[in-house]
Parts: structure tokens; C-alpha cells; sequence
């Protein structure tokens, strides 16, 4: 458990997964962490369907020039307090992509990211781990 | 012609064009009548990450590591497509043991994708349970995967002229028990998906491919032999050790003597396919010979040998979804000339035509992932009501689909 947590949760993350352009690695290791081995719900963390009810903003991939207005559109949907994760390499760096003409990310340069999962994919482990320290975030954002 | 009906106003829904997880960007214009579709229409755009053009500045070996992220789920057979066409533009011989260890790596990610679709396909008609009984399964085939390549999605594994880890006769155990899990629990599945009322209510005579239709529109893999015709790389022109292997052509009617080419014979051709590829590893590990690995293990000597090469290849495999297709052209050069990606899964979005005509709009779902494309497409569908827009999206649709289960039951 990350440092700095109390001891109970106030309240439950719901992360809203968003796919820019990415090659579906992450996505399946995302679903992944969902799934019976690792089983984030019982920490309550739950994905959703709309940006509109989520807390975390989990964005994969390296952004295409068609995606940039959508993804913007979905932080600009989600209430506030929230929290960006960036999950993957080529979100973060733009990994094995870095050169392509048809890439406006890294992320980072449309979205304010609070935490990045590296890691091409990342571990299932390792992105539980990146919204357990949204969590931190969002618990020290609503303290005060 | 009674003129209420001549006044019916069909609904237009586009659908993508954004595919994010696919290499193609496709969009879908539904016309809708009420709940019917009576019309698709599919148009297929640029290329989108420009894969194809960043390999033609890399070497061939860092091609290796930028197929593999063409596609997560096909991330073995991507980059095994891209060196079987090296290998030939260049005239390099594999070892008869990488051969059979290429055999291993690929039914491997046969069984984690085909079960990584029952899933998808169970979560599309709303019944998760079965998507979290599947991915548990699955979690079994990502420990053997790690176990093999030390990776869980993006295997690392190929390499030009072989493959870059040995399978030694210590690991047969582990690989064993593997298969001994997946034959365990296969039954499990099988009831599941072909004997439970909720799956048969949903997929049989929905997203209905003729054979004809399958010929015409060139569909591949489980999509096309689902339809009851026989095609599979594997057998019509064997590569790697698929030559000495014992097995055939997977068609529903193996198991209900006949075939309708519905959602029902695609998750019966999948299921087979599981058990076949089990089949294939045990006896890859019985067969293999000893030997190399890799026909050059230095990869300053391998790159020296490719940048001098002048020529042409192909490759064909056998990917998950069907026939994935990579030609490469050579020209004593750094990095190749030219190189072509063709994804199974281009071939099978035109079959989406014949199979969503006529069908409802909460069966798009689960038409669509019968196929197992990359299912982001449905992600944003906006319906244009008397000019009005309004969004459709994943969520929505996914509703629709439940509740029509719900409704049948
Ligand atoms: S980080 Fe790697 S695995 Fe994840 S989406 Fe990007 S390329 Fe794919």
C-alpha cells in the first residue's frame, strides 16, 4: 500500500480508460489487473464508462493526430478533483513510435499527468500501483 | 406501397473512424431502421502510427521490437511475419530446432488470444462472470508465456534466423502441466459457451457469413473457416514445422455436423482451436530435435549479412485471427526498402457488411467481436436524429446488448 494512505479509503477510484492510439499491449494488461489474479475491485477501484463518473484518468497509447481533441475532450468532462495516469512507454516517451509523423504525445504534452506507469506493456502490479498513488493525490487534494 | 412506410426515416450511425487498437482506422455508417440495420458501410483509412513507414529508417533487427508493437495481442506473430519475409528476401536458413520452438511460441499465443476473445465475447452479451473465468484461465497461458520468453504481452522472442530463448528438456514439466491445466479446464468452457441457453440465444443464426460471402470478400482465420471454408496457412502451405505436425482444418461441423457460418460456429471454431493447439505443443516438444537456435548468433555478423542483402520476401502466417501477411523488400541497404503490413483483421472487416445486415443494432457488440477485431470501434457512435446530434457510446451500446439478453432469457 502506498505511503501516506489512511487506513480506510474514503471513497472508492473509478478510473475511465482512455485508448489514444495504443497497441492494445497495455489495454489487455489494464483489464488484466481487473481480472480474478489480481482483483482491483476489492479495493473498489472499478472501471467505468463515462469520463463524467470517473476520478482517475487512465490514458494508453502515443496519441494520434486524430485522437488529441478526443482526449482532451475527455479530461475536460471528468469532475474535478481527478487525477492522469499515463500508462505505458509509448505514452510516456513515445517508445518505439517516438518518430512518427503522426503523433502529437507524448501525453504530457496535452494533458497535465500526475503519474507515470512505465513499462512497455507495464505489470498489472505496477499499474495497481500507479492508481494507488492517484489515490494519495486525490485524498491530499480533498484534505484541504 | 403503403405510405407510412415510405415515410419510415432510417437513422444514419457513423462509427469510428478512430480504431486506435487496429492498424487500420476504419468507419462504419450504419443506416437504421428503428432497431434493424439495413445498411452498412465500411470505409478504411491511412495508416496510423506510421509502423511501416518508421521501419523503413530502422535496421531489421529494431523492426523486430517495432512489429511486435503493431498489435498487443498478435505481439508474436507480427514480428515472426516480418522475419519470415526477411529470411527470404535475404536467403538465411532457420535450424530445425527454432522451427519447432517458433510452432510452440505461436499456439501458445493462439490459446492466450482465443481465450482472451471467449472473454471479450462473453462480457459483450453481458454475461462478466464468464469474462472473469476465462481471464483467469488465461492468466495460466501469461505465467507460461513469462515462463518461455520472460515476458507476458511483447515476447521479445524473435529473432532473424531463429529465436532468441531455448526451450531445454528442464521446462517440459512446466509446459506440460500448462497444457494439462488448459485440458482441464476445456470442458469447463466448452459446456459454457456451446450448452448454456444465454450463449445459444445470442449467437446462433446471428451475424449469419455465407460461405459464398466469405469466398467473395476474402475473410480469414476462425471468421472465414467458421463459414465452412477451409483455409488455414498452416496447412495449405506449411511453415515453420507445421509440415510435420498431424493436424487439419477446424470447421463447426466437426461438432454439430453442420455449418451456418453464425456467432455460434466462430466460438466453436475458436474452441477447437484451443484444444488443437494444445495438441500441436505436446507434440512439438515430443518431435523436436537437437541443435541451434539461431543461425547467427552475433548480431553485428547477422546485420552485416542484411545490409548487403538485394531482394524480395514474403511471409504468411497463421496469426490468431487469421492469415497476417508481411513482404519486405531489400536493397543492400541499412534499413529495407519497402515493407508491408497486412493484419488478418483488414481482410475480416468487410464480412462485418453481410454479417450486420438485418441484425439488430444490440447485436453490433457481439457480431462485431465474433471476428475479434480490436474493439475499440464502437467507442464513440453518434446517431444523427432529424439533425440532432446525439452520442451513442460504448456504454450505451453495451446496455443495449445486456438488455436484450436479459430480454431473452
Ligand atoms: S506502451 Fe508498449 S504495450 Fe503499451 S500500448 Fe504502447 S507500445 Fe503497446
Amino acid at each position: 500500500m502506498a505511503k501516506g494512505l489512511p487506513k480506510s479509503f474514503k471513497k472508492s477510484l473509478w478510473v475511465y480508460h482512455c485508448n489514444s492510439g495504443s497497441c492494445n499491449g497495455c489495454d489487455i494488461e489494464i483489464i488484466a489487473a481487473l481480472c480474478p489474479r489480481y482483483d482491483v475491485e476489492r479495493f473498489g477501484i472499478k472501471l467505468v464508462g463515462s469520463p463524467r463518473h470517473a476520478d482517475v484518468l487512465l490514458v494508453t497509447g502515443p496519441v494520434t493526430r486524430q485522437m488529441v481533441e478526443k482526449v482532451k475532450r475527455i479530461y475536460e468532462q471528468m469532475p474535478d478533483p481527478k487525477a492522469v495516469i499515463c500508462v505505458g512507454n509509448c505514452g510516456n516517451t513515445g517508445d518505439v513510435f517516438y518518430e512518427a509523423y503522426n503523433l502529437v504525445g507524448p501525453i504530457d504534452n496535452i494533458l497535465p499527468v500526475d503519474i507515470y506507469v512505465i513499462g512497455c506493456p507495464p505489470r498489472p502490479e505496477n499499474i495497481i500501483n500507479g492508481v494507488a498513488k492517484a489515490w494519495v493525490k486525490l485524498e491530499t487534494l480533498e484534505a484541504k | 406501397m403503403n405510405t407510412k412506410l415510405a415515410n419510415k426515416i432510417t437513422y444514419q450511425i457513423p462509427v469510428g473512424p478512430i480504431h486506435p487498437a487496429l492498424k487500420e482506422p476504419v468507419q462504419f455508417e450504419f443506416e437504421i431502421e428503428g432497431e434493424k440495420i439495413i445498411n452498412v458501410d465500411v470505409s478504411l483509412g491511412h495508416v496510423h502510427r506510421s509502423v511501416e513507414w518508421a521501419g523503413t529508417r530502422r535496421n531489421p533487427i529494431q523492426i523486430l521490437y517495432l512489429a511486435e508493437r503493431i498489435c498487443g495481442i498478435c505481439s508474436y506473430c507480427h514480428p515472426m511475419a516480418f522475419s519470415l519475409a526477411t529470411e527470404r528476401a535475404a536467403e538465411i536458413e532457420v535450424p530445425e530446432r527454432a522451427q519447432y520452438i517458433r510452432v510452440i511460441h505461436q499456439e501458445l499465443e493462439r490459446i492466450c488470444s482465443h481465450i482472451l476473445w471467449a472473454g471479450v465475447a462473453a462480457h459483450e452479451i453481458g454475461f462478466d462472470s464468464v469474462l472473469f473465468l476465462t481471464w483467469q484461465i488465461r492468466e495460466k497461458a501469461l505465467d507460461l508465456t513469462e515462463y518461455l520468453t520472460g515476458n507476458r504481452v511483447t515476447k521479445g522472442i524473435t529473432m532473424i534466423g531463429g529465436v532468441r530463448r531455448d526451450i531445454t528438456k528442464d521446462m517440459y514439466p512446466t509446459i506440460l502441466e500448462g497444457m494439462k491445466y488448459f485440458k482441464d479446464n476445456f470442458e469447463k468452457i466448452r459446456k459454457i459457451f456451446l450448452d448454456d441457453k444465454t450463449f445459444k440465444l445470442r449467437s446462433q443464426g446471428c451475424g449469419i457469413l455465407t460461405k459464398e460471402d466469405a469466398l467473395k470478400l476474402c475473410a480469414v482465420g476462425p471468421t472465414t473457416r467458421a463459414s465452412g471454408v477451409k483455409k488455414d496457412v498452416r496447412v495449405d502451405q506449411p511453415y515453420f514445422a507445421f509440415g510435420d505436425l498431424d493436424f487439419d482444418y477446424i470447421t463447426p461441423d466437426l461438432i454439430t455436423g453442420e455449418i451456418n457460418g453464425d456467432v455460434y460456429d466462430r466460438i466453436i471454431v475458436r474452441l477447437l482451436e484451443v484444444k488443437e493447439s494444445i495438441d500441436l505443443i505436446e507434440q512439438c516438444l515430443d518431435k523436436m530435435p537437437s541443435g541451434d537456435i539461431v543461425s547467427e548468433k552475433k548480431i553485428a555478423k547477422l546485420l552485416s549479412i542484411l545490409k548487403k542483402a538485394d531482394g524480395e520476401g514474403i511471409g504468411r502466417m497463421e496469426a490468431p485471427r487469421g492469415e497476417v501477411f508481411h513482404y519486405v523488400k531489400l536493397n543492400g541497404n541499412e534499413s529495407p526498402h519497402h515493407w508491408k503490413v497486412r493484419a488478418p483483421t483488414y481482410s475480416n472487416i468487410l464480412p462485418w457488411i453481410p454479417m450486420l445486415k438485418g441484425n439488430q443494432i444490440a447485436d453490433i457488440p457481439i457480431v462485431a467481436a465474433s471476428t475479434d477485431p480490436c474493439m475499440s470501434c464502437t467507442n464513440r457512435v453518434a446517431i444523427i436524429d432529424n439533425g440532432k446530434k446525439y452520442q451513442l457510446d460504448k456504454q450505451k451500446l453495451y446496455e443495449l446488448s445486456v438488455e436484450k439478453t436479459r430480454r431473452l432469457m
